[in-house]
C-alpha cells in the first residue's frame, strides 16, 4: 500500500520519492465488521461453495443415471462422515445464499435499505438458514 | 467517424458490451431458482433413504425432468455469471482473469453438460 510522490509531468523524469504507507481505501484494517458487510461477504463465499458443491451434484445425478450399484455408491459417500459435513456446509450455503438472495432482490425492487431493515433481514438470513439446514437434516435423519 | 467516446478509445478495451444484460439475467435466473430450489429440497427429503427404482421413477415422470432441467439450467448460468463477477473483483491481471473466467464457464459448461444427459436418460 505504499505510495510514492512524484512530481507531476513536466521534468523529463525528475522524481521525488517520499514512501508513504497509506491504505489506499478503507478496508479491514479500519472498519469494525458488521452485520451489513459480513452477510453480504458471506453471500458471496456461499455462491461460491454453491458453485464447488455442482461437483458433487452432477457427481450424485450421473451416479443415479449409471444404475443401482452406482447409485449406492455415491450415497455411501454422501453418508459418510466427510460426506455428511460437506452436505451440511453445502445445505447452509444452500439456504444462506437463497434467503439472502431474496434480500437481495428485495432490495433490487427498491425496498428494505433502512439500515435497521436490513440488519434485521440480514440476521433472518443467517438465523433462517441455520434453522433449515437443522429442520432438513432432522426430518432426513428421521427417515 | 468512429462514434467511441474519447475515453474508450484511450483505454483500448472495445466496447463495454453488454453490463445490464449480465446483471439482468443474474435477477431472471435467481428469480426462477427461488421455487426450483425449494421443490428440489423439499423433493429430496421425500427420496431420503428410498431405493435406486425409486429415484428413477421420480425423474421419468416428464414434469420433474423439466423441472430439474430448468434448475440445472438456471443453476450453472447463475453460478456461471456470478463466479465471473467474482474473479473481475479479484483477479486483476488482464489475460488471466479472462483465462480463469473461461476455465471457470467451460467446467460450469461440462458440468451442467453431464448433468442433463444424465436426467435426459432417466427420463427418457
Amino acid at each position: 500500500m505504499a505510495s510514492d510522490v512524484q512530481s507531476a509531468g513536466g521534468n523529463g523524469g525528475q522524481k521525488v520519492t517520499a514512501r508513504a504507507e497509506r491504505p489506499l481505501s478503507p478496508h479491514l484494517q479500519i472498519w469494525r465488521v458488521q452485520i451489513t458487510s459480513f452477510t453480504s461477504i458471506m453471500h458471496r463465499f456461499t455462491g461460491m461453495a454453491l458453485a464447488v458443491g455442482t461437483l458433487l451434484l452432477t457427481y450424485w445425478l450421473v451416479a443415479a443415471a449409471i444404475g443401482p450399484e452406482a447409485y449406492s455408491a455415491a450415497n455411501g459417500f454422501v453418508g459418510s462422515v466427510i460426506g455428511i459435513i460437506l452436505l451440511i456446509g453445502w445445505a447452509w450455503s444452500l439456504f444462506y445464499h437463497l434467503i439472502n438472495g431474496i434480500r437481495h432482490l428485495v432490495w433490487d425492487a427498491g425496498y428494505g435499505f433502512e439500515l435497521d431493515t436490513a440488519a434485521v433481514t440480514g440476521w433472518i438470513a443467517i438465523i433462517g438458514a441455520s434453522v433449515l439446514t437443522v429442520i432438513v437434516f432432522v426430518i432426513a435423519w428421521a427417515l | 467517424m468512429s462514434i467511441r467516446t474519447p475515453i474508450a478509445r484511450a483505454r483500448n478495451h472495445g466496447s463495454a458490451k453488454a453490463g445490464v444484460h449480465h446483471w439482468w439475467m443474474q435477477r431472471v435466473t435467481a428469480i426462477a431458482l427461488v421455487p426450483l430450489v425449494v421443490w428440489f429440497v423439499v423433493s429430496l427429503l421425500t427420496l431420503v433413504g428410498q431405493p435406486h427404482a425409486a429415484f428413477a421413477g421420480w425423474v421419468a415422470n416428464p414434469l420433474v425432468a423439466a423441472l430439474l432441467l430448468a434448475l440445472i439450467i438456471a443453476t450453472f448460468y447463475h453460478a456461471a455469471i456470478g463466479m465471473q463477477v467474482v474473479w473481475e473483483d479479484y483477479i486483476h491481471g488482464h489475460m488471466t482473469r479472462i483465462v480463469v473466467d473461461l476455465v471457470t464457464k467451460g467446467v460450469l459448461a461440462l458440468l451442467a453438460l453431464l448433468a442433463i444427459l444424465a436426467i435426459l436418460r432417466l427420463a427418457l
